[in-house]
């Protein structure tokens, strides 16, 4: 971690690779569900990369890694359980109509230009959530990589953003 | 699997050197050593220093301000090692005892204070605004500094160390306020503090909420 800290690219990802089972042992023991540890153990790689300047060399790096480990891992916990206490998915909830055709003329408020006067009109944060995931298509770990932000603010900056343009073009 | 795989190689490409931080009681003690000159300089040009002394004869006041003074240093020193991520959360109790003593010392001059003068307005809202008017620009430099480690469980350092900015202030109060305290004047200055404390967590939680980092 040291010569990462200098700016040795290779020993860097030579030490994630192989701190990655790892982190992912620790995630798993935190995280009750599978399909969320993946997202758990990149926002992890993703906390160590920007907090790598506080690792000091002379005490042992694997308690300093664990504890930035266990901390996301519990995060994430927390936000589904917040999550699933205040929310229920359903997808057929953003169907007005059974035949996808009407929704046509429900969709079309959300005209190009339109949407992009909208998008405009964001805030920075928000904006910036949008262009990454939605008009670039980025996944949250490379939307995160690129911005430097972290990926539960990506998810609450581009929710809120939808929100918005919501509101701004259908006057719900 | 293989997006992990895909952000490590990303993460690789773009890693530039880093400067490391500087251990956590040397940052502590930089930022108490400035923050002590500049309330020392004020001090020594505002306050006034013979009716302090004359104040000080009290042997209550010496433990409450030695109560005052040592949470302000304990709670700053433990916000910076709290910062990081591999050090014990057991730091949070470094301040606790001498917080305990200013309490107590607060808290029985309260008492006491009551049956002597009752429900004297006194200075209070001054008080308050001292400690608050204090309170701001040291919390906000201490945040500043805090924020450079980039804290896993910020609204946490931001309390101790709101904690830490409170206690100093509350301390510097005592030199521009040199007569006798009222129970309400106690009373606020503690409760002046309780606020630095939760304005100091209040916007982090806030930051955080807003998708700041």
């Amino acid at each position: 971690m040291a010569a990462a800290q200098d700016g040795d690219r290779r020993a860097y990802e030579t030490l994630l690779r192989q701190t990655l089972p790892y982190i992912r042992t620790v995630v798993r023991g935190l995280n009750a569900t599978p399909d969320r540890v993946e997202e758990v153990v990149q926002e992890v790689l993703l906390t160590v990369h920007r907090v790598r300047h506080t690792y000091d060399p002379a005490r042992p790096f694997r308690p300093w890694l664990a504890a930035i480990a266990r901390r996301r891992a519990i995060d994430a916990l927390r936000r589904r359980r917040r999550t699933e206490t205040h929310e229920i998915f359903d997808e057929a909830a953003y169907e007005t109509f059974a035949d996808p055709e009407a929704n046509r003329h429900q969709e079309r408020p959300a005209s190009a230009a339109g949407l992009s006067a909208a998008v405009a009109d964001l805030p920075a944060q928000q904006r910036e959530a949008v262009r990454l995931l939605k008009l670039r298509g980025l996944s949250l770990a490379e939307a995160s990589a690129e911005s430097g932000t972290s990926i539960a603010a990506l998810k609450v900056n581009v929710h809120r953003a939808i929100k918005t343009l919501r509101k701004r073009l259908t006057g719900d | 699997m293989a997006d992990a795989e895909r952000l490590i190689e990303m993460l690789a490409a773009e890693a530039r050197p880093v400067r490391r931080l500087r251990p956590p009681g040397l940052r502590a003690a930089l930022w108490l050593g400035a923050a002590g000159a500049a309330i020392a300089l004020a001090i020594a040009l505002f306050s006034d220093l013979h009716l302090f002394m004359a104040r000080v004869q009290n042997e209550r006041l010496v433990w409450e301000m030695t109560g005052m003074l040592l949470t302000g240093i304990l709670a700053v020193v433990t916000a910076f090692y709290l910062s990081l991520p591999d050090r014990s959360p057991l730091w949070a109790l470094l301040p606790l005892p001498p917080l305990a003593l200013w309490l107590a010392t607060t808290g029985y001059s309260c008492y006491s204070h009551w049956f002597t003068d009752g429900w004297v307005p006194g200075s209070s809202w001054d008080c308050l605004k001292f400690i608050i008017g204090v309170s701001v620009p040291l919390a906000g430099s201490l945040l500043y500094l805090l924020h450079r480690a980039a804290p896993l469980a910020p609204v946490r350092v931001a309390a101790v160390g709101g904690l830490g900015v409170a206690a100093i202030a509350a301390f510097t109060l005592q030199f521009f306020h040199p007569f006798d305290v009222t129970f309400l004047d106690l009373g606020t200055q503690v409760a002046a503090s309780a606020l630095v404390v939760l304005a100091t967590a209040g916007y982090e939680r806030l930051a955080l909420a807003r998708g700041v980092r």
